[in-house]
């Protein structure tokens, strides 16, 4: 199901076109299938406005002719272009088209894209982007392939197109009653025009079958059950050789010799090869180092363990995760640059009459995704194929383009299923090295393996921050000056060497764009240098920022005296409809300002909803506690109830979790569900257990006795998610990240109300423990 | 050469007898189903059944399976309570990426099939050592206690 295709690439064959020789040779590039021709230019989106799928690279597209297929037989292939890792986008996003098509579930299947975003548009499947931005246009898409058959049809029965309907895999005319089949009428539907923009006609949501049903089962269930789901690790080629790589232990170090002597004596090895390190700053470029090419994965990382390497180990090899905490805290307790500022904070902050302050602390985390990156590469004639779990196959033609000195044009990416990216694998420096591998070894197909210690040790870890905040209650325990100091290295160091501060997209994650009724706000972000590799990590900066911001709003609550949930209330204010722009949040997880302003009343409606279906309120035995937390990122709204059992010797169990999401109408709620189910599982780990340290600029954890994450014991033994309801015409939200942010602060606010005892720095671990 | 019993068949392997079934499977017999996770037997992702127990191929070497039965995720489906585990395992839409599942569903079936009723805590003690980096947790609950036809059923 999941076999990468190899699509046809010819951008100038438009459909009015169909040669003969084109035609039989789409057929036999697909299998059979007859509509799909190629990429007119024209169909193309022709400007870029900023904002949302206009202001990502290449946009979108959404021609039927790139997407949709048919074949004689009646199959309907449908394209998915962005890489599916557990978020069902693979079935999610065909979904949509299908649905606009008319097409029978049951004759639909998926094919999946290559990297190539002048064909496809934007592919980068991160930032909780793929269903907002390619909703609309998938519509489109189907709607134009379902009108170009029964243009089809009409014309083939000689009368007007206002007499036939497309319905369920057939045109139907309704005076005579006469059907054809989508398959008798691909070919012909294959000539007919495609309708220009303004005359394509949408489905009535309410006639929606499958989008925002969440009846259909995942597209690859069957093959994942079955163990024949194929991954970036799995990719198996004639001839290949089996690789793993030495890195460099600190960020920025060098090979500064090496001795392989030992490990060609390990029985498999064929080859021992230096790989040149990258110049700074990272980028998604390989870290360089020592690989050890072999007949097996085993005999590779046998004869790694053998290689005598004399590390360089560069600018870095003091990073020490104890030391950069007291400086990252010294940095968040002195004034910094402010980033917003509303009111007078010192003035206010002296009529205080309650002052509270606190910090938090949340540790780098890794993506440990179970599947480690892995890809093969082959290089042929001077060109190179690539197989691999890629979030971003586009960035990884273009680097691996770059890096053998080839035309992007001359490198195919092919994009397997991904076991678990998490913002890991949108990094395609693990593609980049088996390309350089294979070029090594004469062309032969190298896969390369990480292991689980070299995912840990050379991840692009979640950075680490100090959030220090300040706030000021007046005489009736209202809030009324909020100051939050932000101090973390920023993702921007992974492109720029001398970026220091946070950028808009992470400021824009929670720490600016606080939509609180408190008329004195001040933010600031002081400086702080980057020593190792920072990335993505699913909801980003959210992560940090919502632990500390709706900790703290509990903090505030329990100074007045205030129940934490009304008191969250009382913060957020009353529905109002804020433009980001004018709270300094110029990023806005990159959409309109006006499609997308920050509306209280839908914070304040998932707080209401998750309180009320928690049994806000209700009576619990001694150690028991509920805690609540609400953010908004990636334009969705969502607030999390945690229950919690702390027992006499500080044993945390988690009952019961409480969810409720505002993501705007839902094309999969099933999968929404999902989402949120793991996205909490997530949090409880970040909450509880996982932490990367560095010492002497290595990472300290090496496996998943070290590296801890939830397992199901750990597990809440009961996860409810309660969806509001949403309106198809207007803008979606986010899904696969956003239910991760108000989990900690959820969790450590149910263990205030447990305990009495305040937890400010993550993970928890044994802070509990008696 | 040492001969392997994996799904019924037999293999002629030719690998040091140190090298960890985990990599004949995959690398040798082309079963990627088993997956490599983390190569200390710390998260399940390389569970296979010898002689019926679930046991972590990545810590398994050649020499210990011997004559013994490998039975891995491709065929774990022909036999009853297999299928029932991946028929539970579809019906309440458990997997996300998926990667896990085979070893989580090779760990389910085993319990299952010494423990045909477990109690949450059989099961929180038999799939401890499977992660899901995805979350599935609670759908992984629901699915045993299907596949066990137990729904509902409190410990």
């Amino acid at each position: 199901m999941n076999a990468p295709l190899d699509l046809r690439r010819d951008p100038e064959v438009v459909i009015a076109n169909v040669s003969r020789r084109r035609f039989l040779r789409d057929v036999s590039a697909l299998g059979g299938l007859v509509l799909a021709v190629g990429l007119p230019a024209a169909v193309r989106a022709q400007q870029a406005p900023k904002y949302g799928a206009d202001g990502m690279p290449h946009g979108w597209v959404d021609s039927p002719l790139v997407f949709v297929s048919i074949a004689a037989s009646g199959i309907v292939s449908i394209v998915c272009h962005r890489g599916e890792m557990g978020q069902g986008v693979r079935t999610g996003m065909p979904m949509i088209v299908a649905e606009e098509l008319e097409a029978d579930w049951r004759r639909v299947r998926v094919v999946q894209a290559p990297g190539d975003e002048e064909r496809y548009g934007n592919q980068d499947t991160d930032g909780s982007r793929s269903t907002r931005h390619f909703f609309d246009p998938m519509r489109r898409c189907g709607a134009a392939a379902r009108q170009m058959l029964e243009a089809a049809a009409a014309a083939q029965w000689k009368v007007p197109i206002g007499e036939v309907e497309a319905k369920n895999h057939e045109v139907v005319h309704r005076p005579s009653g006469r059907r054809l089949g989508y398959g008798a009428l691909a070919k012909a539907a294959a000539k007919m025009p495609v309708p220009p923009r303004d005359a394509i006609r949408l489905k009535d949501p309410a006639q929606f079958r499958y989008v925002g049903k969440g009846e259909l089962k995942i597209v690859d269930g069957p093959d994942i059950v079955t163990g024949k789901a194929t991954y970036g690790i799995d990719t198996r080629l004639p001839g290949m050789l089996y690789a793993v790589v030495a890195r460099p232990p600190v960020y920025g170090g060098r090979v500064k010799s090496f001795d392989s002597a030992d490990a060609l004596k390990v029985p498999g090895v064929v080859k021992v090869v230096p790989i040149d390190p990258s110049p700074a700053p990272p980028h998604f470029n390989p870290l360089g180092g020592v690989a050890v090419v072999a007949r097996n994965t085993w005999a590779a990382i046998q004869g790694r363990n053998a290689l005598k390497i004399v590390w360089d180990d560069g600018p870095n090899a003091s990073y020490d995760s104890v030391a950069y905490k007291a400086a990252l805290e010294q940095a968040a307790r002195k004034p910094a640059k402010a980033v917003r500022n509303e009111g007078d904070f010192a003035a206010a902050m002296a009529k205080a009459a309650r002052k509270v302050d606190a910090e938090y602390y949340l540790p780098h985390l890794a993506h440990a995704t179970i599947e480690p990156p892995a890809a093969t590469a082959r290089v042929a004639q001077g060109k190179c194929e690539v197989w691999g779990c890629f979030q971003s196959p586009q960035a990884a033609r273009d680097l691996v383009a770059k890096r053998l000195g080839i035309p992007p044009k001359d490198v195919t990416v092919n994009v397997t299923l991904i076991g678990g990216g998490f913002g890991r694998k949108s990094k395609p420096d693990f593609g980049i090295e088996a390309a350089v591998l294979s070029k090594a070894m004469d062309g032969k197909p190298v896969k390369v393996t990480w292991t689980r210690d070299d995912d840990l040790h050379h991840d692009y870890f979640h950075t680490v921050s100090v959030e220090h905040l300040q706030g000021g209650l007046d005489a009736q325990g209202r809030p009324v000056v909020w100051l939050h100091r932000s101090a973390a290295p920023t993702i921007l160091s992974t492109f720029d060497g001398e970026a220091k501060l946070k950028a808009p997209f992470e400021l824009g994650m929670g720490v600016i764009n606080v939509p609180f009724a408190i008329p004195n706000i001040r933010i600031e972000t002081p400086e702080a240098v980057a020593h190792t590799r920072i990335g993505w990590f699913r909801s980003v900066s959210n992560i940090p920022h919502a632990f500390a911001v709706q900790s703290f709003v509990a903090e505030l609550a329990a100074a007045a005296g205030r129940d934490p949930k009304d008191y969250l209330l009382e913060v957020i204010g009353p529905p109002r409809v804020l433009n980001p722009h004018q709270i300094s949040d110029t990023w806005n997880h990159g959409e309109s300002p006006e499609r997308y302003p920050i509306d209280t009343g839908r914070l304040r409606r998932v707080v209401e909803t998750a309180a009320r279906e928690a049994g806000w309120g209700r009576s619990l035995p001694k150690g028991r506690g509920l805690g609540i937390a609400a953010h908004y990122s990636f334009v969705s709204y969502i607030a999390t109830v945690v229950e919690v059992a702390v027992d006499d010797k500080g044993a945390l169990t988690i009952p019961r979790v409480d969810i409720a999401v505002d993501c705007g109408a839902s094309v999969n709620p099933e999968r929404v569900r999902a989402q949120m189910e793991g996205a909490c599982v997530m949090g409880v780990g970040i909450a509880t257990q996982s932490e990367i340290t560095f010492k002497d600029g290595r990472v300290q954890q090496d496996n998943f006795n070290t590296y801890e994450v939830t397992r199901l014991p750990g597990a809440p033994r009961e996860i409810r998610v309660h969806i509001i309801p949403g309106d198809f015409g207007k803008p979606l939200g986010g899904v696969g990240e956003p239910g991760v942010p108000p989990v900690p602060p959820a969790l450590c606010n149910a263990i205030f109300a447990a305990t009495g005892k305040r937890i400010r720095r993550l993970p928890i671990r044994d802070q509990l423990k008696a | 050469m040492p001969t392997l019993n994996v799904n019924g068949k037999p293999y002629n392997v030719d690998l040091p007898p140190d090298t960890p079934l985990l990599w004949v499977l995959r690398d040798q017999l082309g079963l990627t189903g088993t997956k490599f996770g983390c190569g200390l037997a710390l998260c399940g992702a390389c569970t296979v059944h010898i002689d019926g127990q679930a046991v972590r191929s990545c810590i398994t070497p050649l020499s210990a399976v011997g004559a013994r039965k490998v039975v891995t995720i491709e065929a774990i489906g022909q036999e009853k309570v297999g299928k029932a585990v991946q028929a539970a395992w579809i019906g309440l839409g458990v997997p996300q990426c998926g990667y896990c599942q085979g070893g989580q569903i090779m760990s389910a079936t085993a319990l299952l099939k010494q423990k045909p009723r477990p109690t949450d805590a059989e099961i929180d003690e038999a799939m401890a050592g499977n992660i899901c980096r995805c979350g599935t947790y609670t759908r992984i609950r629901a699915a045993i206690k299907q596949a066990a036809g137990q729904q509902g059923v409190k410990s």
